[in-house]
């Protein structure tokens, strides 16, 4: 570290196989307050509700069951909440583990997010991390078919064989789905941010 | 104006994929990770308001008839940016096995009593000083999987967001003079330069007379570089 920065960072380690009744407790059935939830938007959130789904893939292709997922966004009118102000009742934070539907699926609750400026693209970021992962790892997720995907500056910095790596994909009628894939042909991009 | 961090310390950190921890086979990404730069998030709005006091006191959030079992011990610590500057009203979560080395998780099976006055999770929020601080009981080893008589060591789990999305750590906190640490992949998977910035140190000052002892963590996270950036728009 330079003169400026003399502390040295403190290490990763994985979070381990039992996170959930410590950081995702409603979800899982603790009794005990969760700080967020995949249940993110309520009656009186402006915006398009969706459903944001998805399932982590191992290298073997087997859903991860015990993978956390943390999304943050902005909200409908592209705005990211602030500890100053936000939309009523959206945070724009949400957590899921990946070991309460069976099937290994994350599914968030929100609203599609708006563009945040007038260069980027509406996204979802990610933070993912699991048993197994001595780092966490981030992540975006944009939406198929938005015309401003063209023109934003972070997808322009991945190279354009992977950028559908990061794209969500409408399943039904508001569900979007969005796979991560750790390893493989399709590896998801993984960005150093 | 927000300002844009100090690159994560790679040379600090584990590797995705370490032969000697089994589960990062197939799960660490083998892809190099592209850089982002020019982005600048603050961190998540995650509900200050759902913290509340008595989160931080493990001894007695899980209390339904009496004390838990095991070796009461205070942990506290600064969490800080590289600059060495703290970072103030910022999450701190832990959660750990109880004294026997068991979680209250239903997927863990290890034949050790569960504790029914132990939950094992807390939480709390960094004062204007960056200081946390909490009440515990000093956690118990397990065995695990890994690899033949695999046990780990000692540890408390820690999750921390910082104030730029960018500063998020998940880590472990471990104990001194611990001799599971010298076989423990997932302590080992980190750069022998940087390994005992996991473990606490006993303190003195920290331990409350005829209570407990005290043990000091400090988290450091990187920093805000003194070169700003033009937010979005």
């Amino acid at each position: 570290m330079s003169n400026d920065h003399p502390l040295g960072q403190t290490p990763s380690q994985t979070v381990g196989p039992f996170f959930a009744y410590g950081l995702t407790p409603e979800q899982y059935g603790y009794n005990w307050p969760s700080i967020a939830g995949p249940e993110m938007a309520d009656e009186a959130t402006a915006g398009e509700r969706i459903i944001f789904e998805g399932c982590v893939f191992d290298g073997a292709g087997q859903p991860v069951t015990d993978a956390l997922i943390e999304i943050w966004q902005a909200d409908g009118a592209g705005t990211y909440a602030t500890a100053q102000g936000r939309n009523t009742g959206f945070t724009g934070f949400g957590r899921a583990g990946t070991g309460v539907a069976g099937d290994g699926v994350f599914r968030f609750a929100t609203i599609k997010p708006g563009a945040p400026s007038a260069t980027e693209a509406p996204h979802i970021n990610i933070i993912l991390t699991m048993r197994g992962l001595l780092m966490h790892t981030f992540t975006r997720a944009y939406f198929d078919g938005e015309a401003r995907n063209a023109r934003d500056p972070v997808l322009a910095q991945v190279p354009a064989d992977r950028r559908s790596t990061l794209l969500a994909r409408q399943s039904a009628p508001g569900v979007w789905r969005f796979d991560i894939h750790m390893q493989g042909e399709s590896e998801t991009v993984f960005f150093d941010l | 104006m927000v300002k844009v961090l100090t690159p994560r310390d790679f040379g600090s950190h584990p590797a995705y994929i370490d032969k000697n921890y089994r589960s990062t086979a197939l799960r660490g990404p083998t892809r190099p990770l592209i850089p982002i730069r020019g982005i600048s998030l603050a961190a998540p709005v995650y509900g200050h308001d759902r913290v509340s006091a008595g989160d931080a006191d493990l001894t007695a959030n899980g209390r339904k008839d009496g004390d838990p079992q095991g070796e009461r011990i205070i942990v506290t610590g600064r969490v800080l940016d590289d600059a060495g500057r703290p970072l103030a009203n910022t999450l701190v979560e832990i959660w750990q096995a109880n004294a026997a080395g068991r979680y209250i998780h239903v997927v863990d099976q290890h034949p050790a009593p569960i504790d029914p006055n132990f939950f094992g999770g807390g939480r709390c929020l960094t004062d204007d000083q960056g200081r946390y601080r909490f009440v515990t009981i000093k956690p118990g080893a397990y065995p695990w999987g890994n690899h033949a008589n695999a046990w780990r060591p000692n540890h408390i789990h820690f999750s921390v967001f910082g104030h730029q999305f960018g500063q998020r750590l998940v880590t472990q906190m471990y104990f001194p003079g611990d001799p599971l640490l010298a076989l423990d992949p997932i302590y080992l998977g980190v750069p022998a330069k940087s390994r005992e910035r996991m473990v606490a140190q006993f303190s003195i000052d920290a331990t409350k007379e005829n209570y407990a002892l005290g043990y000091v963590f400090d988290i450091v996270l990187r920093g805000e570089s003194a070169t700003p950036w033009e937010n979005h728009a």
